[in-house]
C-alpha cells in the first residue's frame, strides 16, 4: 500500500493531504504571531510613554509594496504552472525570490542604521518589541527563500515526473508566502505608523 | 530494536508477501533514520521511557534532601561534585535544578513523547487502516528534533552554574535574572524551542493523517475512542504551544538580548536596582505559558484516557458505554481547555471579575471530564472482566484518576485555591492526575500493544508484581502529600521545610514515608524492565490477534510489514462490536465482512 492523497483529493474531505497539512500549520503560526501582537498590545497599553517616528516610515512603506508585489508574481507562477508553462513559472518564482532578497536588503539598512546610532534591542521596550517581531518575520522570509531555492534548484526537477504534486508543491509555498506577507501587512501600520 | 524486527519477522514469513515491491533499506534507514510510523513510534517510546526514568531518578535524589536534610547521600552523593553536593550533602541550588528539570523532563521528554510520539505514531495508523503516517519524512523529523531538544535539556546539567533552575515553569522575572552570564536557563529555553518545533510538525501530521488516511468505510464515529482522543491532542499541541514559542524567544531576548519584555521597571534585586530598560511585564511570561500549559494537561491525559477506552471494551467484552457521548465530551474538554488557564494565577491579583470567569470555565471544564470517567466506569458494569495486565492497569488509572481530578476541584475556586496555593496538595492533585493516572494508562498501553510491536506477549507475572508493587507505593507516595498540603508545607523546600513551625511533627514525619515509598516504587520497576526486554526475546510467540480485539490494527501482521496491512483494509462496523447477539463469536472485527 502506498500513501493516499498525495496528488489527488480525498472525495470527502476535497483536500490533498498537502493542502490540509499547509493550512494547518499556518493556524499554528497565527497562534504564534497572534501571541507577539497580544504582548505588543498588554506592552504598549501599560506604557506610560511610547516612543513615535523613530522608524523609516519610506522604507517600511517600499519594503510593504515589495512584499505585496511578491505575493502577486507567487500566485503567477503557480498560474502559469496550472497553464503549463513551465518556463514563465521559473521566470515570476526566480521574481518572487529576488523581491525576497530586495526585502531583506531594505530591513537591513534599517537595522544598520538603527544599530549605528546606538539603538539596541535593550534600549526601551519599543526596539525590543520591533527588533523581535520583525527579525521573526524576517526569519520566516528567508524560510521561504530556502524553500523557493529548492524548487528553484534540485526540486524542479519533479516537474518532468509528477507535475502535479509539483504543482501543489508550489500551491503550498504560496500559501506560506501569502501568510509572511500578510504578517508583514499587519506589522507595518503597528510598528511605523501607530 | 533489530532484534524485534527480525524475531517478529521470522514469526511472520508472510509479512514479505505486500502488494508492492519491497524496498531493502540499510541499517541506518531502516531503525535510526527511518520514516516508518511503526519504527520512529517505537524510537519515540523508548527515547521516552528512558527520560522518565531518568527524571523519576531526579526526585529519588531530591526526596533524600527532603525525607534527611543535611546528611550526605549514600552511594551517589559522592559522585555528584564539589559544586552540586560538596561531602555528598545537597545544595539547595542543586535542589533548585533538579526540581526545575524532574517537571521538565516528566512532561516534555517524557510522557507527551511516550504518550503521543509513541502510542499515537504506533496506533493510530494502524488503528485507521493507513499505510504509513502522511507526512513520513516530517514524522523522523518530529522525533529528532525532539531529541535534540533532549539532548539539550540533558547537556544543561554540566554546563557552569548548572540547569535551570527556576521550576518547570520558569516564572520571570525569577528566570530572567537567575544564574546570570551562565548558561542553564537559556539552554532551557533553546531547549523547549526543538520540544515545540516538533510536536508542530507531529501535531500536523496527526490531523493530517486521521483526516485525509482512513479507511474505506471508517466514517467518523466509527473511529476507535484513542484516535479521537489522539485527534483532539494534536489539534491542543497545533494551536496551545506557538504561544509559549513566542514566549519562549522573548524570554530568550530579555536574557541573551537585554531586553525587557518580562523585566518590570524599579525591579531592585538584593538591593540593588536591576539595570534594565523596564516597562515589562512579568505576567505576561505566566500568561503565554499557562495558555499552553493548561492545555497540555489535556495533552498529558486524553492519550491515556484513549488507551484505557481500548483496553476496557476489550476487557469487558462489551461496547464502551456511550461512545457518541465519549466522543462529543473530548471534543468539548479540547474546546474549552483553551479557556480555563488563568485559574493557575489566582494568587496574582487578578480582579474578581477574571477570577470570576475562569473559574466558571474551570467548573464547566470538569463536567466532561466527569462524563468520560463516568461511561468508562460504567462500561464495566455487568461485564465479566478479564483480569489481564494491562486491565489491571487501566481499572486502576480510574479512581487514580478520580482522586487527581476531585482534589482539583478546590484547586478551581480562587476562595480555597489561595491557601492551598504552592503547597504539597497541589503536588499530591497533579501527580495523581499524571503518575499513576497517566502513567499508568501508558503501561497499560504497552503491555497492551506490545504483541502487535514484536509478536510475543509480556510475562503476566512479571506485570502483576509490576502492577501491585507500584500501585501501593505510589498511593504512599502521593496521599500524604495531601496532608502536608493542608498543614501547608510549601513546595520547593530543599530540607522539606524543616524550619517551619506548621510542618513540626507528622508533615516532616511524612517525608520519610514518602521517601521510602519513592525508592521501594523504583524497584518495583525492575520487573518491568526485565520484562521488556526479556520478552522481545523470549516472550511468548501469539497471534496477529491475541487479545480477541475488534479494532483494526489487529487485523495486521504482527509485526507489521512496511506498508502495514497485507491487503486494503475495509472498514464494515463500529469500533467495539463485542459480544453481539445471534454472532458466532463475542468479538465481531471491523474489518470482518458481515456473513449471511
Amino acid at each position: 500500500m502506498e500513501i493516499p492523497y498525495i496528488v489527488d483529493a480525498r472525495p470527502d474531505t476535497g483536500l490533498h493531504n498537502c493542502k490540509l497539512g499547509i493550512w494547518l500549520f499556518l493556524a499554528s503560526e497565527v497562534m504564534l504571531f497572534g501571541a507577539l501582537f497580544s504582548t505588543y498590545i498588554i506592552l504598549r497599553t501599560g506604557a506610560v510613554e511610547w516612543p513615535f517616528g523613530e522608524l523609516n516610515v519610506w522604507l517600511g512603506m517600499a519594503n510593504t509594496f515589495i512584499l505585496i508585489g511578491s505575493s502577486v508574481t507567487m500566485v503567477m507562477a503557480w498560474a502559469s504552472l496550472k497553464l503549463n508553462d513551465f518556463g514563465k513559472h521559473r521566470l515570476y518564482l526566480i521574481g518572487t525570490f529576488v523581491l525576497a532578497g530586495i526585502f531583506l536588503v531594505n530591513k537591513y539598512f534599517e537595522y544598520a542604521d538603527h544599530v549605528t546610532r546606538g539603538e539596541l534591542p535593550s534600549h526601551s521596550t519599543f526596539l525590543a518589541v520591533y527588533y523581535t517581531m520583525t527579525g521573526l518575520h524576517g526569519l520566516h522570509i528567508v524560510g521561504g527563500m530556502v524553500v523557493m531555492a529548492y524548487l528553484l534548484g534540485p526540486g524542479a526537477k519533479m516537474w518532468k515526473t509528477r507535475p502535479d504534486q509539483f504543482s501543489n508543491r508550489i500551491e503550498a509555498t504560496g500559501l506560506y508566502w501569502h501568510f509572511v506577507d500578510l504578517v508583514w501587512i499587519f506589522l507595518f501600520p503597528v510598528l511605523y505608523l501607530l | 530494536m533489530d532484534k524485534v524486527a527480525t524475531s517478529g519477522a521470522a514469526a511472520h514469513g508472510h509479512a514479505h508477501e505486500h502488494t508492492h515491491e519491497h524496498h531493502e533499506l540499510g541499517f541506518w534507514r531502516k531503525y535510526v533514520f527511518s520514516q516508518d510510523h511503526k519504527v520512529i513510534g517505537i524510537q519515540y517510546a523508548v527515547t521516552g521511557l528512558v527520560f522518565l526514568f531518568f527524571g523519576f531518578t531526579l526526585m529519588m535524589i531530591m526526596r533524600w534532601s527532603m525525607a534527611y536534610p543535611i546528611r550526605p547521600i549514600p552511594l551517589i552523593g559522592s559522585l555528584l561534585g564539589q559544586t552540586r553536593a560538596p561531602g555528598g550533602i545537597m545544595l539547595p541550588e542543586f535542589y533548585n535544578q533538579l526540581g526545575a528539570m524532574h517537571g521538565t523532563i516528566m512532561v516534555f521528554l517524557g510522557v507527551v513523547p511516550l504518550a503521543v510520539g509513541g502510542f499515537g505514531n504506533f496506533v493510530v495508523p494502524l488503528q485507521i487502516g493507513a499505510p504509513d503516517m502522511a507526512f513520513p519524512k516530517l514524522n523522523m523529523a518530529s522525533y529528532w528534533v525532539y531529541f535534540l531538544g533532549g539532548v539539550t535539556m540533558f547537556v544543561s546539567f554540566f554546563v557552569p552554574g548548572g540547569a535551570a533552575m527556576s521550576g518547570w515553569t520558569s516564572y520571570a522575572p525569577l528566570s530572567v535574572i537567575a544564574q546570570p552570564g551562565q548558561l542553564g536557563q537559556t539552554l532551557w529555553l533553546v531547549g523547549m524551542v526543538f520540544l515545540i518545533t516538533s510536536s508542530l510538525l507531529g501535531s500536523v501530521n496527526f490531523i493530517v493523517t486521521i483526516v485525509q488516511l482512513r479507511a474505506k468505510g471508517l466514517s467518523w464515529m466509527r473511529l476507535p475512542f484513542f484516535v479521537w482522543a489522539q485527534l483532539v491532542t494534536a489539534f491542543l499541541l497545533l494551536l496551545a504551544f506557538p504561544p509559549l514559542e513566542a514566549a519562549g524567544v522573548l524570554q530568550l531576548m530579555d536574557r541573551v538580548a537585554g531586553t525587557s519584555f518580562f523585566m518590570p521597571s524599579g525591579l531592585v534585586v538584593g538591593n540593588v536596582p536591576v539595570q534594565v530598560s523596564g516597562g515589562g511585564n512579568p505576567l505576561m511570561w505566566q500568561h503565554l505559558f499557562w495558555f499552553l500549559a493548561h492545555p497540555e494537561v489535556y495533552v498529558l491525559v486524553l492519550p491515556a484516557m484513549g488507551i484505557v477506552g481500548e483496553i476496557i471494551a476489550n476487557n469487558t467484552r462489551k461496547p464502551l458505554w456511550g461512545y457518541r457521548t465519549l466522543v462529543y465530551a473530548v471534543a468539548f474538554l479540547g474546546f474549552m481547555s483553551f479557556i480555563v488557564w488563568a485559574h493557575h494565577m489566582f494568587m496574582t491579583g487578578m480582579g474578581t471579575t477574571i477570577s470570576a470567569f475562569f473559574q466558571t470555565t474551570t467548573m464547566i471544564i470538569s463536567i466532561p471530564s466527569v462524563i468520560i470517567l463516568t461511561a468508562l466506569l460504567l462500561s464495566l458494569w455487568g461485564a465479566s472482566i478479564r483480569f489481564t495486565t494491562p486491565m489491571l492497569f487501566a481499572l486502576a488509572f480510574l479512581p487514580m484518576f478520580a482522586i487527581g481530578g476531585l482534589t482539583g476541584l478546590p484547586l478551581g475556586l480562587a476562595p480555597s485555591d489561595i491557601p492551598l496555593h504552592d503547597t504539597y496538595y497541589v503536588i499530591g492533585h497533579f501527580h495523581y492526575v499524571v503518575a499513576p493516572g497517566t502513567i499508568f494508562a501508558l503501561f497499560a498501553g504497552i503491555y497492551y500493544w506490545f504483541p502487535k510491536a514484536t509478536g510475543r506477549k509480556m510475562n503476566d507475572v512479571l506485570g502483576a508484581i509490576h502492577f501491585w508493587g507500584s500501585f501501593v507505593c505510589i498511593n504512599i507516595v502521593f496521599m500524604p502529600m495531601f496532608i502536608q498540603g493542608l498543614a501547608g508545607m510549601n513546595r520547593r523546600m530543599y530540607d522539606g521545610g524543616l524550619l517551619y513551625a506548621n510542618n513540626q511533627g507528622l508533615p516532616l514525619q511524612l517525608n520519610v514515608v514518602i521517601g521510602m515509598a519513592v525508592w521501594t516504587l523504583s524497584l518495583f520497576q525492575i520487573p518491568f524492565i526485565i520484562n521488556f526486554f526479556a520478552s522481545m526475546k523470549w516472550g511468548k510467540k501469539v497471534s496477529d490477534n491475541p487479545w480477541d480485539a475488534t479494532t483494526l490494527e489487529w487485523s495486521a501482521p504482527s509485526p507489521p510489514g512496511h506498508g502495514n496491512f497485507l491487503t486494503e483494509p475495509v472498514v464494515y462496523r463500529g469500533p467495539y462490536e463485542y459480544s453481539v447477539p445471534g454472532a458466532a463469536k463475542d468479538f465481531s472485527p471491523q474489518f470482518e465482512p458481515e456473513r449471511a
